[in-house]
């Protein structure tokens, strides 16, 4: 072996394909991270023409090839783009490590795996400034077709890694990003990345640059001002060629006394009133006038849109009035709306609705000779993680909520009431009623009006074992059988 | 309008966008990937991107404007309600247009967020907003971001229309309790506010429900809103505690699958409403807000954790972050130890992130850390070590009373003037 080492000539700084090709080679051959000189340099004299070129190195089989985690691809591209001068080194150690050590990027611990996380890091963070902070201007091609171009100096070598983030944002565009040591050039059709070059090759300014100098003084809040928290996330290094930064040591200066006039400046009454403000409170009074006078469906539903009556209506969407015509043979009372009857303000819409639609179809009951509603028609519910998860309602809400089922009662006159589940039966009976030892049978509510208690669909739901899902199915749709052969025999008591 | 032809283009853009910089949302993130590989311009990604930031350390990602600043109404919160001296200005739709895609070109901005005051009825506002969408979306074919303000009470066929052409719609709740909205907003209602939500929240599951992969040649599945919904509360503007807000917010969250909820510590606006307390609240209670959000969305935490942080009225520290606070009140829980300890109780560590905790998971498997390891993990090992236990080490004085002081950092107004 050469007493210099190895030495590969990388064609620009951030060269990952050739320090791909290299590393193999390098790794394979066994040749050691510090024998070997990473740079873009060609000319080769002195010390470097002693020195062997990688390339030299024979290509390695498949089974000779070094062994990387996949991850490490897309760790490596990013650090070859870092300013760091021994990235290459590093990169190439971490490759040699591997062969032994197959699972040391999961260490965050090891000196070399937490050094080449904090480049790509650092790498991560300049390309995206680089995507935030290009300002392109207009200038003309010698055809006279449009072109944007922009002068930038990024911190590490980036601008290979972001010019496909533009191509794809401005495809139909044609523009150049011109940066000290490299430049990308789009035509709208094809990429080209070439050297360097300096910022007189941009234009000087753009005629949108006033107006998004005055949108930029615009949104600035002199109330709050905090240079720490911009200066972090825009750093003074890119201030240069950034238009709107000349406006910033302005606006900073201005800002205590803009805040301190707007807090001196004398406050305004509010307006007496205004054409909604007033449509509101009438349409509240309306509601409110309409509760001792409820005569349809559609004022029930009027009158207790805005009820407070108890404290659910603060957490729930609305209220969740029944669903069906007056006059409907049988009544269904639920507990109380969940989730997406709470969302979509009907009855009955969620799975335990598609289970009792299907138990009602399986039972030979016609949906059009139903009304569903519920005995508490706000959303109770306990915020879990994700979810809302249902919260049986305590006797005071059912008690607060009455009077609404009652106007339904009413109104609607069915000849059975079925109660499904313990709440409601609660409700249509004015104490609590066991559902297991009093379902399935007539019986009279509190009212003297005809009864009749089964499951709520939603406890079907829960049932986790298949077969006893199927029992409780067949079991609720013979509770509802019974209520149709009730239906022939009963007149309303109203 | 009348009053805004003699205004320059310019004047108007000063007015309408100071007159929209009070709603605190920024975000151009959590949309589907789009580019202009196949024709109009612009791009989105999974992250947004901050293309300038003001000396208000806030984000300018988006250009955000009012359509115009005229409003019916007369929330007192609002610096363009009905009863304020501002100066009033409008665009015309196609100005906006026409200065999104101006910005966007020069790479100034990902796209746009459009917001109105109200002038003659909600739907007449909700149309004006969705024809700049429409025309942005279908005359240029623009694949920015657009995010556009829904009005309360518009009609649902134009709220579909908005979830067509934008990839987030947000409504403001305004303020923490019914009752002060009914204060404070005398046009406005929770219900219909919630309600719109739950709208929004429903056609968003319909879109996401739809298969993905469509046979050849199909049309493509309609979409709504990818980037979800968001909202606004103004925190300081009526008496809610802390934890009042907050259990709002995290019912305001799973019940509408709400992506943000924004707090706005209500400021000094030019001409003020005497309906207003008369101090604005500190805006380090704002910043505490956020931290409390947080630790619910990505912690762990539910509001009773949040509530055993705070005093006894509901009010955060305004001194300590609520994770410490948590902490310091339940010193029972700790040491947590690093190289035992599941995610979750790791997670509620002062000092340790969600990525330094990641860190901590997959490197145990390796070898057992010591003390000296946390510090190649995260910048803020010093404040962990108080409370974790590792390989050679365990915590002095965790029982104290110089821990707080231990770990607290200086006070630090957040509204200094530092420059």
């Amino acid at each position: 072996m050469n007493r210099y080492g190895h030495i590969v000539r990388l064609e620009h700084p951030a060269d990952f394909e050739t320090f791909r090709r290299m590393a193999r080679r390098l790794v394979a051959a066994g040749i050691s991270s510090h024998r070997v000189l990473w740079t873009t340099r060609d000319d080769a004299q002195g010390v470097l023409a002693t020195m062997v070129p990688a390339q030299t190195l024979p290509e390695p089989s498949a089974t000779d090839a070094p062994r990387a985690p996949r991850r490490f691809v897309e760790l490596a591209r990013l650090v070859a783009c870092h300013s760091a001068a021994d990235r290459y080194i590093l990169l190439h150690r971490l490759l040699e490590r591997f062969q032994k050590e197959p699972r040391l990027l999961s260490i965050a611990t090891d000196a070399d795996v937490a050094r080449a996380t904090t480049l790509a890091q650092n790498v991560r963070r300049c390309a995206h400034k680089m995507k935030a902070f290009v300002r392109f201007r207009t200038t003309r091609d010698r055809d006279g077709a449009e072109r944007f171009v922009a002068w930038f100096e990024p911190e590490h070598h980036v601008l290979d890694l972001v010019a496909d983030f533009f191509v794809g944002r401005f495809a139909a565009m044609r523009w150049s990003i011109v940066t000290p040591e490299r430049s990308a050039h789009w035509d709208g059709a094809t990429l080209i990345v070439a050297g360097g070059a300096s910022r007189e090759i941009a234009p000087d300014g753009d005629i949108h640059e006033d107006l998004w100098r005055t949108y930029f003084g615009a949104i600035f809040n002199p109330a709050r001002l905090n240079v720490r928290a911009m200066t972090s996330e825009m750093p003074k290094r890119y201030w240069t060629n950034l238009p709107e930064a000349a406006l910033i040591q302005p606006l900073i200066r201005q800002a205590t006394a803009r805040a301190g006039a707007m807090m001196a400046a004398p406050a305004t009454a509010p307006a007496r009133s205004t054409r909604p403000a007033r449509a509101r409170r009438e349409a509240e009074s309306r509601s409110r006038s309409l509760a001792a006078n409820i005569n349809s469906l559609d004022d029930i539903a009027e009158a207790a849109a805005g009820c407070t009556r108890c404290p659910l209506y603060r957490d729930a969407t609305q209220v969740v009035m029944g669903e069906g015509r007056p006059g409907a043979a049988i009544m269904f009372v639920g507990e109380q709306p969940g989730d997406q009857e709470d969302l979509a303000g009907r009855p009955f819409v969620g799975p335990a609705g598609r289970l009792l639609n299907r138990a009602l179809q399986d039972a030979g009951i016609e949906r059009a000779d139903t009304f569903v509603t519920n005995a508490v028609k706000h959303f109770k519910f306990e915020v879990r993680g994700k979810r809302r998860i249902h919260k049986s309602p305590n006797a005071g809400e059912i008690e607060h909520c009455r009077v609404w089922l009652d106007h339904e009662r009413r109104l609607v006159r069915p000849k059975v009431t079925v109660a499904l589940g313990a709440s409601a039966a609660r409700t249509l009976a004015g104490h609590p009623l066991a559902v297991g030892r009093n379902r399935g049978t007539p019986l009279t509510w509190a009212d003297g009006s005809a009864g009749f208690l089964t499951v709520h669909p939603s406890a079907l739901l829960r049932l986790a074992d298949a077969e006893a899902k199927r029992a409780e199915y067949r079991h609720f749709v013979d509770d509802l059988a019974a209520v149709r052969t009730m239906i022939a025999t009963v007149t309303p008591k109203h | 309008m009348a009053t805004s032809r003699a205004k320059s283009l310019q004047q108007r853009l000063a007015i309408l966008a100071d007159a929209a910089k009070y709603d605190a949302s920024c975000a151009s993130s959590g949309t589907q990937a789009r580019d202009a590989r196949k024709g109009g311009i612009g791009s989105t990604e999974g992250s947004g991107i901050c293309h300038a930031y003001a000396p208000d350390g806030r984000c300018i990602s988006l250009l955000k404007v009012l359509l115009t600043n005229a409003c019916m109404f007369d929330c007192a919160y609002c610096v363009n309600r009905v009863s304020s001296g501002v100066e009033r200005a409008a665009f015309t739709p196609e100005e906006v247009v026409s200065l999104t895609l101006s910005f966007y070109r020069r790479n100034y901005i990902e796209g746009l967020f459009l917001s109105s005051g109200i002038v003659r009825s909600a739907d007449h506002t909700m149309e004006q907003l969705v024809r700049v969408a429409r025309t942005l979306r279908e005359g240029h074919q623009f694949h920015g971001y657009i995010h556009l303000k829904t009005i309360p009470e518009a009609a649902p066929e134009l709220i579909e229309a908005a979830g067509r052409y934008a990839d987030r719609l947000s409504i403001n709740i305004e303020l923490p309790t019914d009752a002060g909205l009914a204060a404070l907003a005398p046009e406005k209602s929770a219900g219909t506010i919630k309600r719109q939500m739950a709208e929004v929240r429903t056609a968003i599951d319909a879109a996401a429900e739809r298969p993905r992969r469509l046979p050849p040649r199909a049309a493509p599945a309609p979409r709504f809103a990818p980037a979800g919904q968001s909202t606004q509360m103004i925190v300081g503007a009526d008496g809610a505690s802390d934890v009042a807000i907050l259990s709002r917010s995290r019912t305001l969250y799973t019940a509408y699958r709400l992506r943000r909820v924004y707090y706005s510590a209500f400021s000094p606006i030019p001409a003020a409403s005497t309906a207003l307390p008369l101090t604005p609240p500190p805006l380090q209670r704002e910043h505490r807000l956020y931290q409390a959000d947080w630790l619910t969305r990505f912690y762990g935490f539910e509001v009773g954790d949040i509530a055993a942080a705070a005093t006894a009225e509901g009010m955060l520290d305004l001194d300590i972050d609520p994770k410490l606070a948590w902490a310091l009140r339940h010193r029972a829980e700790f040491p947590v130890d690093l190289n035992r300890a599941p995610r979750e109780r790791l997670l509620r560590v002062p000092g340790l992130g969600v990525k330094a905790v990641d860190a901590i998971v997959s490197t145990r498997r390796h070898h057992r850390l010591r003390p000296e390891d946390l510090a190649k993990i995260t910048p803020t090992a010093r404040r962990a070590l108080a409370f974790v236990a590792a390989e050679g080490w365990s915590p002095k004085g965790l029982d104290g009373e110089r821990l707080a002081h231990l770990v607290r950092k200086p006070h630090r107004q957040l509204d200094l003037f530092a420059a």
